[in-house]
C-alpha cells in the first residue's frame, strides 16, 4: 500500500492534489469538464430529501401506492421520477408500533441518493458507523429519539447493492391533509431512522 | 479483509457531530472529486467493488483521519495508477502525459441525465436461485481472507434468519479482484442483538449477505 509515495510524494494540500488529478485527466481526454459541472449541479440542486419526502407523503395519502412501495420499492419510487445511481435497487421498510427501523452502511457509506441526496457527514463518519449497530438506542437518544423498551430497533446495514428508505409513521392529527401538506412534515432523518417526522404544530414556519 | 473500514461494533471513535442545513459539498475540491466518480466509472476504468477495496487498503491511520472525499481521491489515484491509466510522474508534473492506446468512453454533458437516472444496477440479468427461503435459519461463515468481502466482522460465525430474498447480484468478493460477476442470491439476514452482542434488548440488525457467506443450519 502507498508504495508510490516514497518517490512521488503528493502535495499535502487537498485542493492542489485534486487539481493535479483533474488537470491530468482533462489533458489525457479521460473526463469532460462540462459533464463534471452538470453532475455537481444535479446533486446540489435536483437531488435531495424532498424527493424522499414526496415518496413518503404519497404512501401516507394513497394506500395502493404504499402497498406497491413496500412490495417493490424501486418500481414505486420510479413512478415519481426518482431512480438511478445509488438507488438502483430500493427497499422501503415501514416503521410500525412494534418496530423502529434505522439505516447504516458500516463498511463504507452507502446511501439512497435518488431519494435522500448525498449523505450528511455524520452518516459517513466512523462514530455513527461503528455505534449504531452495537448501541442503537444510545445513538438514537443523542438524536433526541427515545424508543420504548419493548419496541424493536431494527438496524439495516446496507452491505450489498440494495439501498434502504425508512417509511416513518404518519404523525397524528393529519387526517385529511394533502400530499403536499404531509410532505412538509417528512424530515431527512425520519427517512434514515434517526429522527421522527415533524408534528403538525412543529410545521408553522 | 479485516480492515479499518470494517467499523461495526467498535468503541471509542468519538461523538456523532451533526450539522444544521449541511451543504452538499463543503469545499469546491469535494465537488470536483465527487464528479470524477461518474466520469471515470463510465469510462470503465474501475468498478465499484474495486473502488471500495481501494479505500479499504488505505493506511488505517490515514483512513480514520481523512474525510469521505479524501477516501475517494485516494481510491482514484490508487486505481488509475495500478491500472496504468496514469503514472505517478504524469500526476506530479514530472512527465508529459501520454494518451491511452485505446481511448475509453468519456462522459459528456448530454449523457449525464441518462447516467444519473439509469444508474448501474449490480442485479444479475438472470435470477439464479439460491439455497434459502424467508424464515430459514443460517450461520454466517467464519472466514478471514485478506481480500475484499462484504461480510462484516461483527456478523461472522453468527446465527440469523433470512428476512428478505433480494434476487441475484454480482459478487463483490470476485468483482474487486478481476474475477468477474459470479452472481448469486443476496438475502437480508436478521440477527438478534442477543446473538451479535449478548444483549437482552429486543433489537436486531439486518445485513445483506450473499449466498456463499452462509451455511444452512
Amino acid at each position: 500500500m502507498n508504495h508510490n509515495h516514497e518517490h512521488t510524494a503528493p502535495p499535502d494540500d487537498l485542493a492542489l492534489r485534486v487539481k493535479a488529478l483533474e488537470s491530468l485527466l482533462l489533458e489525457k481526454g479521460l473526463v469532460n469538464e462540462k459533464a463534471m459541472e452538470t453532475l455537481i449541479d444535479t446533486y446540489e440542486h435536483k437531488v435531495g430529501p424532498r424527493n424522499g419526502a414526496h415518496v413518503v407523503a404519497k404512501a401516507w395519502a394513497d394506500a395502493d401506492y404504499k402497498q406497491r412501495l413496500l412490495e417493490d420499492g424501486t418500481a414505486a419510487i420510479a413512478e415519481l421520477g426518482y431512480s438511478g445511481v445509488q438507488g438502483e435497487d430500493m427497499v422501503v421498510v415501514e416503521n410500525t408500533a412494534a418496530v423502529h427501523n434505522v439505516t447504516v452502511c458500516t463498511l463504507c457509506s452507502c446511501y439512497p441518493w435518488p431519494t435522500l441526496g448525498l449523505p450528511p457527514i455524520w452518516y459517513k463518519s466512523a462514530p455513527y458507523r461503528s455505534r449504531i449497530v452495537i448501541d442503537p438506542r444510545g445513538v438514537l437518544a443523542e438524536f433526541k429519539l427515545d424508543v420504548p423498551k419493548d419496541k424493536e430497533v431494527r438496524v439495516w446495514d446496507s452491505s450489498a447493492e440494495l439501498r434502504y428508505l425508512v417509511l416513518p409513521e404518519r404523525p397524528t392529527g393529519t387526517d385529511g391533509w394533502s400530499e403536499q401538506q404531509l410532505a412538509k412534515l417528512v424530515t431527512r432523518d425520519s427517512m434514515i431512522g434517526t429522527g421522527l417526522c415533524l408534528r403538525p404544530e412543529e410545521n408553522q414556519a | 479483509m479485516n480492515g479499518i473500514h470494517d467499523l461495526g461494533g467498535l468503541h471509542g471513535l468519538g461523538p456523532i457531530v451533526t450539522e444544521e442545513n449541511e451543504p452538499a459539498f463543503h469545499h469546491d475540491w469535494e465537488a470536483r472529486v465527487f464528479s470524477l466518480f461518474a466520469s471515470l466509472f463510465v469510462g470503465g476504468h474501475f468498478n465499484v467493488d474495486e473502488f471500495r477495496h481501494a479505500m479499504e487498503r488505505m493506511e488505517p491511520e490515514e483512513y480514520l483521519r481523512s474525510s469521505y472525499y479524501e477516501h475517494w481521491l485516494h481510491a482514484f489515484e490508487t486505481l488509475l495508477m495500478e491500472k496504468g491509466v496514469i503514472t505517478p510522474a504524469e500526476l506530479w508534473g514530472q512527465a508529459t502525459p501520454v494518451p491511452l492506446k485505446h481511448p475509453p468512453t468519456v462522459l459528456t454533458p448530454d449523457m449525464v441525465d441518462a447516467v444519473v437516472l439509469g444508474g448501474a444496477s449490480a442485479r444479475a440479468e438472470e435470477n439464479l436461485p439460491g439455497r434459502f427461503q424467508v424464515g430459514d435459519q443460517v450461520r454466517t461463515k467464519n472466514f478471514h481472507l485478506p481480500t475484499h468481502t462484504r461480510l462484516p466482522r461483527y456478523a461472522r460465525d453468527k446465527i440469523g434468519t433470512i428476512t428478505i430474498v433480494h434476487g441475484a447480484f454480482a459478487t463483490p468478493d470476485t468483482m474487486a479482484h478481476g474475477l468477474g460477476e459470479q452472481p448469486q442470491q443476496v438475502y437480508a439476514v436478521r440477527f438478534t442483538a442477543e446473538e451479535l452482542w449478548g444483549s437482552t434488548r429486543p433489537d436486531s440488525v439486518c445485513i445483506d449477505l450473499w449466498d456463499n457467506y452462509l451455511e444452512a443450519l
